[in-house]
């Protein structure tokens, strides 16, 4: 808050509506101006008063662009110094570099100061894919044509997120959608908003749909093996096989983690021994015996007839059943590193 | 290793051998014991051809 | 076919000497039906329970949910080729005890089983919250295997929704309702002008617990099939038992599919309902195909330029959906997709875990992952510890005081993919 009460709010421009000057000066190191400059007049009549722009800061979109780390991590510094309630960025319309810098400075703020962020962009932005996610970016006009009114519809989301309040749809609200799922309660059950999205389809008239479909990672492809005969293989599956009795206590479903079991002593897989965690399939085969999820009887063989160099002493296993990707994901990267640090040349992943 | 290759593909697997049905993507209950094995043995085998093998995208084994 | 339902309107359920419905209150002789439902030499035996929408009492874990039924008039009996001999359903007349319905409890079969809370915040959920509600609780021998255990529980249930129903046979309906479908060559004759309209309708066959019957056969054993919508309101499609509780169509679902209730509404009005194709979702590739290839062309063969596709459960059936939806949009039939999603309990991730750009009309039945704290309950009808076994569960889930925080995953019904509910995911 102000001396007078008010809540005190940051502002960061480029250098351009930051009235340095054009590309030229692209490269302006990060700086502090006391109150409202350029555009920040139009965030402080939608401000009223109950907020107050403190200060603005200006940086080059190329000394960002440039110093993407070094650049945010000094501008982050500039912002924390102003003792400030929440920050605004841009809105930077189609401005790439802009748009980009916009992001990455309310994403730090948000992450490391916890600080309410609006920013906004037209939606073809490049910073808009990279930043929805973490911050509210308000969908605006590709130009500063369009400065009036996106600063409002900023301004107004803005003070929900400083007061807390229940936040909106993306339609409702203004903003890019972030890709994050929450539940509400319609007005008409599912089966009748189906029915109505079915004749709307067949009329040719618009509809939206609930879900757009989801965009998956795609990785490059490692190099082969060279030599299979010496190199150390680990067996991981998400098909739930754990030691009997289930120790970690892997869930049935929605997997809040994995779990690392020795393979000790152990040349078969049997009822006796091992069990599946996962509730998404009949269990009973894999009950029966396991090595029809975790291949470990055939791949001890093949390392006893020499065709494998050796097996690690630990198989990993989760249950990839309702759990997330973005959890999945985790447990790949922390089930990779391991096996990195043991030196494990190969996988075999089994899923079910 | 997977039943449904398609799910695979959609997440990103670049080196996919398909398995035999999903409670039991190695082994085939309706086989004796042996043969079953052999089976298991087969698929695994097919991996790790599938490891040794260059690849410059999503690949199925079959 | 054509089909009457006559509703009985139930406004209250008590045990009693003799089972008979005196002015909308069923009252049930639980020591007979005990005796009747204990009939098995798999089981130990049954409880019985009454549990009212309002009351301080959770059920757990939920295996099925029926809706007592008698048939009055036309071919066939009530759930055909388990209660019933086998004999086409969906034409006469029906009774309906409407307001009520048999949840069956007990020892768990496996992992997907769930949870009905009666009030609180998870009855909001579940549609069973709203309906007055026998529980049979099973008690099976020890070591029973568990398919043996499964199949003992679904008779169980069928037997005694049979039972309730058959106490409605004399009565007069409070409500009739007239279902009737003329067949394919009729109908494009009656209404040249509106546009064909077909149901895929996916059935979870996955084996224990994932599993659906259709005139008594096993679903994972059919090849996609055509069946009439009155056949279905009829009772001739039967619950296997939960999977996720959320996901899985118990048989009321089934009994009461509000897609096929929806498009006979609109039919003659806004559209031609012109048929509904029923398919399974099976666990081996090429199961998955040869399911979705037939399916789409039994869709395309009837002449439907659009159709709704319902998913059962979730993971390797987004395949068998996805499959489904890419080969009737190839064949140029309209598709719209019901399903539900597991975008994590921060709704974060993925939703699906297979996905096609043709899939550009999808209705969303909710984030199953979301989570829910279900305060303790008076009365707990059931066995509380599953609470941490079942789907949607985890260790740490049960609190001392009787509390459980889960995924509504857990909870009966409460991301139905036939769309019963009103439940929605939207993106924030």
């Amino acid at each position: 808050m102000t001396s007078n009460g008010k809540l005190r709010i940051v502002h960061y421009l480029n250098q351009f509506f930051g009235q340095i000057g054009g590309e030229e000066m692209a490269g302006t190191t990060p700086r502090v101006q006391p109150g409202p400059v350029g555009p920040g007049l139009a965030l402080q009549q939608a401000l009223g008063n109950s907020a107050e722009v403190v200060a603005t800061i200006i940086c080059g979109d190329n000394y960002v662009a440039d110093n993407l780390e070094q650049a945010s991590r000094e501008i982050l510094a500039l912002i924390s110094e102003q003792n400030a309630d929440a920050l605004v960025a841009g809105p930077a319309f189609n401005a790439g570099r802009y748009g980009v810098a916009c992001g990455i400075v309310g994403q730090a703020a948000a992450r490391e100061l916890g600080m309410p962020v609006i920013t906004g962009m037209y939606v073809e932005n490049p910073g808009a894919e990279l930043y929805r996610k973490d911050i509210y970016i308000i969908a605006t006009e590709d130009s500063a044509r369009g400065m009036k009114d996106a600063v409002g519809v900023m301004v107004k989301l803005l003070m929900k997120l400083i007061r807390q309040e229940k936040v909106g749809s993306p339609e409702e609200e203004g903003y890019l959608p972030r890709g994050i799922r929450f539940n509400s309660f319609a007005e008409e059950n599912g089966a009748k908003r189906a029915v109505n999205m079915l004749l709307a389809k067949l009329k040719g008239e618009p509809f939206t749909t609930e879900l757009p479909m989801p965009d998956f990672d795609r990785v490059t492809p490692n190099p082969p093996l060279e030599n299979l005969s010496k190199a150390k293989i680990a067996l991981v599956t998400s098909g739930g096989i754990v030691p009997k009795g289930n120790p970690d206590r892997i869930e049935s479903s929605s997997a809040s983690k994995y779990g690392k079991y020795s393979l000790e002593g152990l040349s078969d897989l049997t009822s006796e021994t091992h069990e599946t965690a996962h509730g998404g399939y009949d269990p009973v085969y894999a009950n029966q015996d396991p090595d029809r999820v975790l291949p470990l009887d055939v791949v001890r063989d093949l390392v006893k007839e020499g065709v494998i160099g050796e097996l690690h002493p630990y198989h990993y296993a989760t249950v990839g059943n309702g759990t997330s990707v973005a959890n999945a994901a985790k447990y790949g990267a922390a089930i990779a590193a391991d096996l990195k640090a043991a030196g494990v040349d190969a996988v075999i992943l089994t899923s079910t | 290793m997977c039943t449904v290759v398609p799910i695979s593909l959609t997440v990103g697997a670049n080196r996919i051998v398909p398995a035999v049905a999903i409670p039991h993507p190695l082994g085939n209950p309706e086989l004796p014991c042996d043969e079953e094995k052999l089976l298991r043995r087969a698929l695994v085998e097919k991996a790790l051809k599938a490891l040794q093998t260059e690849v410059e995208g999503q690949t199925i084994f079959e | 076919m054509r089909l009457e339902l006559g509703r009985i309107n139930i406004t209250d359920i008590r045990f009693g000497e003799k089972t008979e419905i005196q002015q909308g209150v069923l009252v049930i002789n639980d020591a007979e039906l005990k005796v009747l439902l204990a009939d098995d030499p798999n089981l130990v035996g049954v409880d019985l329970d009454l549990a009212k929408p309002g009351e301080d009492v959770r059920i757990i874990p939920v295996k099925d949910v029926i809706e007592p039924r008698c048939k009055v008039e036309g071919p066939g009996g009530v759930f055909p080729g388990f209660i019933s001999k086998v004999e086409t359903v969906g034409s006469g007349r029906t009774h309906v005890l409407s307001g009520m319905a048999v949840v069956t409890t007990g020892d768990i079969v496996g992992f997907q089983e769930g949870i009905i809370d009666m009030s609180g915040p998870g009855a909001d959920y579940t549609p069973f919250s709203k309906t007055l509600n026998l529980v049979v609780s099973i008690t099976p021998l020890e070591g029973l295997p568990q398919h043996k255990h499964e199949h003992a529980v679904r008779m169980v249930g069928l037997k005694a929704a049979a039972y309730l129903g058959s106490a409605a046979v004399d009565l007069t309906p409070d409500q009739v309702e007239i279902f009737e479908l003329g067949n394919f060559a009729e109908n494009a004759v009656q209404y040249p002008t509106l546009p064909k309209v077909a149901y895929l309708y996916m059935l979870q066959t996955q084996g224990l617990l994932h599993d659906t019957y259709v005139y008594g056969v096993d679903a994972k054993k059919i090849l996609p099939s055509l069946i009439s919508p009155t056949e279905v309101m009829d009772g001739a499609i039967v619950s296997g038992n939960c999977v996720s509780a959320c996901d899985k169509n118990t048989t009321y679902h089934h009994q009461n599919n509000p897609v096929i209730r929806e498009l006979l509404l609109q039919h003659g009005k806004e559209l031609c309902f012109h048929g509904v194709v029923i398919s399974n979702e099976n666990v081996t590739l090429a199961d998955k195909i040869r399911s979705s290839d037939y399916a789409a062309k039994l869709v395309k063969m009837i002449g439907a330029e659009g159709a709704i596709v319902s998913e059962e459960g979730f993971g390797n059936p987004d395949t068998d959906l996805i499959m489904n939806c890419q080969k009737l949009e190839e064949m140029g039939i309209k598709t719209v997709l019901i399903t539900d999603e597991y975008a994590g309990r921060d709704g974060a991730s993925q939703s699906l875990a297979d996905a096609t750009t043709l899939a550009d009309a999808v209705i969303s039945v909710g984030n199953a992952n979301e989570v829910i704290e279900l305060p303790a309950c008076k009365k707990v009808i059931g066995n509380l510890k599953t609470a941490e076994i079942i789907a949607g569960g985890f260790s740490g889930a049960l609190h001392a005081d009787g509390s459980i925080k889960v995924e509504i995953q857990a909870i009966t019904g409460s991301t139905n993919e036939l769309g019963f509910s009103k439940l929605r995911g939207e993106g924030f």
